[in-house]
């Protein structure tokens, strides 16, 4: 196939698998469009060379652990933001959903009923899970129903979540979480600190939902309506999307997700303080941002938002090994999400430009075909 | 692939004897606004007929009742002889109605394909995930169909002319198997070039078998592939052509209501 294709100007295999890798385009904006995993790979590098702690296997998984966190919120944020939405809310159910666990482990006061229940470690995962997604729910439902603007929905949510969690627990902390043999409700902490083969279940989850997320979005006609929803709402809507509908549900994966990451939280530090997660969604965003999605919907990927989650997670991470201030770190974490956004501007910028040029070329190639043009 | 001139299909031909779509006296207003009042319009296969008229005429009106967005306040619209009620624009999809709006109904950040498919996404036979190979293989049979010429049925459509992006708009009409096809202001915002391609693709429509609403300002547009050219003035009919014979002075009375159905000429001879 391709001896014949190029049997007329002999192409060398180097070559060949540049234009495969760049396409017509030069190094440097190939480099542009990869700039989140260029960007992380420079931060390796830079702290590698830095400290000898930072390349070691067990930190390597540690830092990854607490990639995962933001990770998860991150891959929820992800839908949301493809829509052309934000979910302001998912630090408070973190924190709630955490909450919802402790007090469940603790012994769930059931004064309707006179008794005190201790439900299965399964089914207080199964319910705190939920509780995230009826936030969720709860935002999509003020989102489609009322017309609210995401950004105001979820920022009220996040107050009300926050609000639950600390009414719940009357201010304070649930601690030893790990449940009693007796009451039947260990196992809790297998998911912030069980290690199956060898890696964190932290680590497991995330890549499980990152899989199940990358397939929704990529796969299946909900991811599919989940790009036109944020392209072009109108348009989707007079295609028969059922738009309503969608954002419904990205609200709800966002709520699940965050309630998740309530969970492991929770779970590694078998306590649950109902202040946990906050400014998270912040995180979450930025990972999102880094990755190259647009705020304005209709462009994300996952690959694109765990890459920005392992950014933020390794240079949070790497400063702290490499002894630099907590006030350092937090500028330098702002100055990386601008220059994201920076170069995410620069490059729709090329794009645009590119499109244009493609427009006009084929425009001219359609006059000069129709030369002898009757003109009716 | 030259369209038949002239057109008319032989009257013996069943399809030419009970229309496609027919509808009779619609009315519709908005508060105090009429926008329709008693219109009539018909509609056969094998046929393009072009709807004209000044602004606020009721053209647009008259499509987006066909396409189900606005339901008539009276008259009766019929397919295939058969009263219906087209109730949204699901249901006139159902009915084998297609309709391409005004404002461009197509998501530039998806890619050719996706905007083909967009809301009718085939899935893999038992299987919640989607049959791009299927999409994709239908894809280029329509845009053949249609004598579109894209670069490649994944390029994104915000890379592509405003005359591509229309042709795929249109192309988008023919993936439910439409009978009827509206198309309001399919060629406003277009270059000559562009025009001239869109054109094409409509002419291909009738040459599919379609029944073609083409809605459009344009009267050089309409006098170049209308078989039938129906004015709608303040919401009424207000004349009725042959494609190929009208002039543009007899339209253009007809539009401005120099010229009445009834057959008189006022202000156009008053000058």
């Amino acid at each position: 196939m391709t001896a014949t294709k190029n049997g007329s100007a002999p192409v060398s295999a180097t070559a060949q698998a540049r234009s495969r890798l760049l396409g017509n385009r030069g190094v440097g904006e190939f480099l542009l469009d990869q700039r989140a995993f260029v960007a992380l790979i420079v931060l390796v590098i830079i702290f590698a060379l830095m400290t000898d702690a930072f390349l070691t296997p067990t930190n390597l998984i540690t830092m990854t652990k607490h990639v995962a966190y933001n990770a998860i919120l991150a891959l929820g944020m992800l839908l949301v933001i493809i829509t052309g939405g934000i979910d302001l809310s998912v630090g408070s159910i973190v924190g709630l959903s955490g909450i919802v666990a402790g007090v469940m482990l603790q012994g769930w006061d059931l004064s309707l009923f006179d008794t005190t229940a201790y439900p299965a470690v399964w089914v207080v995962v199964v319910i705190s899970l939920a509780v995230g997604g009826l936030v969720g729910a709860l935002n999509g439902w003020l989102i489609t129903r009322f017309n609210v603007a995401p950004f105001i929905a979820t920022l009220g949510t996040m107050y009300i979540a926050r609000g639950a969690a600390l009414l719940i627990s009357n201010g304070s902390t649930f601690p030893r979480l790990q449940g009693d043999p007796e009451l039947g409700n260990t196992g809790f902490s297998f998911l912030g600190v069980g290690r199956p083969l060898g890696i964190p279940t932290a680590i497991w989850i995330m890549v499980i939902f990152a899989i199940v997320i990358w397939v929704l979005a990529t796969r299946t006609r909900f991811g599919r309506h989940l790009y036109a929803t944020g392209g072009n709402e109108r348009a989707a809507q007079l295609s028969g999307v059922l738009v309503k509908s969608v954002k419904m549900r990205v609200y709800i994966i966002s709520g699940l997700c965050a309630g998740m990451a309530g969970l492991i939280i929770a779970s590694e530090l078998t306590s649950a303080a109902p202040q946990t997660g906050q400014s998270f969604e912040l995180n979450a965003i930025a990972a999102v941002v880094i990755g190259g999605a647009s705020l304005a919907g209709g462009r994300g990927t996952v690959k694109g938002a765990l890459i920005g989650a392992f950014v933020i997670g390794f240079l949070s991470d790497g400063l702290v090994l490499v002894g630099v201030s907590s006030f350092w770190q937090t500028v330098i974490k702002g100055l990386v999400i601008v220059l994201a956004v920076i170069l995410d501007q620069s490059q729709e910028r090329l794009k645009k430009a590119r499109a244009a040029a493609q427009a006009a070329q084929s425009v001219k190639r359609e006059l000069a075909d129709r030369q002898p043009v009757a003109t009716a | 692939m030259t369209p038949p001139e002239g057109i008319p299909v032989a009257p013996e031909h069943p399809s030419a004897l009970v229309p496609l779509l027919r509808l009779s006296q619609i009315e519709r207003r908005f508060g105090a606004v009429e926008a329709l009042v008693g219109a009539n319009l018909e509609v056969r296969a094998h046929e393009v007929v072009a709807i004209v008229g000044d602004n606020a005429a009721g053209k647009s009106t008259l499509a987006k009742v066909v396409a189900g967005v606005l339901q008539p306040d009276a008259g009766l619209i019929e397919i295939d002889g058969e009263s219906v009620q087209i109730a949204s624009p699901a249901a006139a999809q159902q009915l084998g109605v297609a309709t391409v709006f005004q404002d461009l109904a197509v998501a530039d950040n998806l890619d050719v394909t996706a905007n083909l498919f967009l809301g009718r996404e085939q899935r893999r036979r038992g299987s919640l995930l989607m049959d791009e190979g299927e999409m994709e293989v239908t894809a280029r049979r329509v845009l053949r169909d249609l004598g579109a010429r894209i670069p490649s049925i994944r390029t994104r459509l915000g890379e592509l002319s405003g005359g591509q992006r229309q042709a795929v708009a249109i192309a988008r009409t023919l993936i439910g198997n439409p009978r009827i096809v509206v198309l309001d202001e399919p060629t406003a915002s277009l270059s000559v070039g562009q025009t001239a391609e869109v054109l094409t693709h409509i002419e291909n429509l009738r040459e599919l078998g379609l029944g073609v609403i083409f809605i459009s300002h344009n009267l050089n547009d309409v006098r170049a592939i209308a078989d039938r050219v129906e004015v709608l003035r303040h919401g009424r009919n207000n004349g009725s052509f042959t494609g190929r014979e009208a002039t543009n002075e007899d339209l253009i009375a007809a539009i401005t209501g120099a010229f009445r159905a009834d057959g008189h000429l006022e202000a156009y001879r008053r000058g």
